[in-house]
């Protein structure tokens, strides 16, 4: 099995970090292998910001993202720019205050991970509660394995708002609308 | 500032670049000297922040020209010295890794290729510096230089690379690329205890005492390294020397030293060698590729083979000394050999020395990691040779 995952937005959001995340829940606490890479634009913010995650059961060879398997999307441009390379019947996964999709958008997965955010007092968790929303709908890691790398890699004082933001997305995922 | 442990034992999901820094401080080195440069710029910004905790010495130079010397210059005072930059200046470090071969000084150089010539391209990759690598600077001299395909060996050929830069007191290369240097993968650092570790070979006699000559060689062509300070007469330059260090700028001194420089290297080039093979013993096409490529050539051989084509993969860990006797045995059993790089050529090139079968190129100048396709369209090619 490999799954490519490209999550993308615009540079402050910290989908990188979300990518980050992934990876080493994958590779360090879920028994799989991952490549993380990433690539964004010379500004600190703004701009284009996308992470690529290849994860699967055997070492990974080419370690690039070509036809992402998932897609998520924190950007409308984002969308616009890479919803063609999803592949047919792929993972489709929005913030839907920010994103638009097509009308003829078939299958996708939407929350308002901004505003749930700003719900827990900090927008810049957003990208953690769209990780948490990930993780419940895309099945690819377990929730255990990517609390362990929020452990892992946030500091002390950051840590408890980071699984509060990543539950959140989490459980709003069996209330998330699939819209046909 | 805080301490922190010089080997981080443990598994990590880690940037290559880190990896390599990680891999310097494992192997004991406490000076690094450079100007930072994409895409090797993690290496020196990671080590800013750790060489500290661990009592070393970080220094940001005014070039790379200084960086270089600097190194060297710490090495000759008995430090693990290093530092890291891509194309540009590499080209600046030329000089003084010449002044390094010369002098016998142990230093490694990781240089994380990017597209060249130029300033080209600053954040994408290339492999095209293989032949500046092995040719860089002016003069008779060998090489070492070690290929990462992966952030784990972005760690393991860096201890290495210090090993090998001891045993025989010669500048060593890790020469990576802008993807395996940004690319982040597991990466297991070993206990301090189980990081292998190859002393640099130092003298005998105790200083102050007659006798002890600092470039005499043992049988192994190696002097043992007396460090500047420590009591022993030595004098370092790049001027032909003789066994004492002094300036013997004679034909005969000349030859004697420069012979012995180049055969120091070629004499233990079996030892130094490393390759890995996969899936040659029935082979009828043969891949030979390294670092980033090395990954995409493992798709399009398991492709290939999905397809009944008998290909297998040598991916060359030394690129100098280049494994060129194992490329002769592997190409007497195979119709053709096809060679991904991303370059013009270049070990193509090295690998047509080595056998009168097709050599097939796969070939772009860099920017972006050349993916399995092109790679097994030439496998089928070469299948009907």
């Amino acid at each position: 099995m490999r799954r490519e995952v490209r999550l993308a937005g615009y540079g402050g959001q910290g989908i990188i970090l979300i990518g980050l995340l992934l990876g080493k829940a994958a590779a360090l606490h879920d028994g799989k292998e991952a490549v993380f890479t990433q690539s964004y634009g010379p500004e600190a913010r703004g701009g284009a910001s996308n992470a690529d995650v290849v994860i699967a059961d055997a070492p990974v060879d080419y370690p690039l993202v070509t036809r992402p398997d998932c897609l998520v999307v924190m950007f409308q441009e984002a969308y616009e720019r890479h919803r063609p390379g999803l592949v047919e019947g792929g993972l489709l996964v929005l913030d839907q205050d920010l994103v638009r999709p097509d009308p003829g958008e078939g299958a996708f997965h939407a929350i308002p991970a901004t505003r749930l955010a700003e719900g827990l007092g900090k927008k810049i968790v957003a990208n953690v509660v769209m990780l948490g929303f990930f993780t419940a709908v895309s099945g690819l890691v377990r929730r255990e394995a990517v609390e362990a790398a929020l452990r892992s890699t946030l500091a002390p004082r950051l840590l408890e708002l980071n699984l509060r933001a990543f539950a959140t997305g989490y459980d709003y995922a069996p209330h998330a609308r699939e819209a046909a | 500032m805080k301490d922190g442990p010089a080997v981080l034992e443990g598994q990590h999901f880690l940037l290559g670049d880190h990896a390599c820094a990680e891999g310097a401080l494992a192997a004991g080195c406490r000076f690094f000297a450079g100007y930072p440069i994409t895409p090797s710029t993690e290496i020196a910004e990671r080590l800013a922040h750790r060489l500290p905790e661990v009592g070393g010495i970080f220094v940001q130079m005014e070039d790379e020209l200084a960086s270089m010397a600097a190194i060297v210059g710490a090495s000759v005072a008995g430090a693990r010295a290093m530092t890291a930059t891509s194309g540009p200046g590499f080209s600046l470090m030329m000089e003084n890794v010449g002044l390094a071969a010369m002098m016998e000084v142990p230093c490694v150089v990781v240089n994380v290729q990017r597209g060249a010539p130029s300033t080209g391209l600053p954040t994408l990759v290339a492999q095209a510096d293989v032949m500046q690598a092995r040719w860089g600077s002016h003069g008779d001299y060998e090489i070492v230089a070690y290929a990462p395909a992966s952030p784990q060996e972005c760690f393991d050929l860096t201890v290495r690379a210090f090993n090998t830069a001891d045993q025989y007191r010669i500048p060593v290369f890790v020469l990576a690329d802008e993807v395996v240097g940004h690319m982040t993968e597991r990466v297991v650092i070993p206990p301090p205890d189980a990081i292998p570790k190859v002393e640099r070979k130092r003298p005998r006699t105790a200083p102050g005492g007659d006798g002890f000559l600092p470039f005499q060689a043992d049988d192994d062509l190696v002097p043992p390294m007396a460090h500047a300070g420590e009591g022993y007469r030595v004098h370092f330059t790049g001027l032909t020397h003789d066994e004492r260090g002094y300036p013997a700028t004679n034909a005969e001194a000349h030859d004697r030293l420069v012979r012995r420089l180049v055969e120091k290297v070629r004499r233990h080039a079996w030892r130094i060698e490393e390759y890995e093979e996969s899936q040659l013993e029935d082979a009828r096409v043969v891949v030979i590729a390294y670092g980033s490529t090395a990954r995409s050539a493992r798709r399009a051989v398991a492709v290939a083979r999905e397809e009944g084509i008998r290909a297998g993969l040598l991916r060359p860990i030394t690129l100098w000394p280049f494994p060129g006797e194992r490329v002769r045995r592997l190409a007497e059993r195979v119709g053709a050999v096809v060679v991904p790089e991303l370059n013009m050529g270049q070990i193509a090139r090295e690998v047509e020395r080595f056998t009168h079968r097709p050599v097939l190129g796969v070939n772009h100048a860099g920017g972006a990691m050349l993916p399995p396709e092109p790679i097994l369209d030439t496998i089928r090619e070469a299948a009907t040779r």
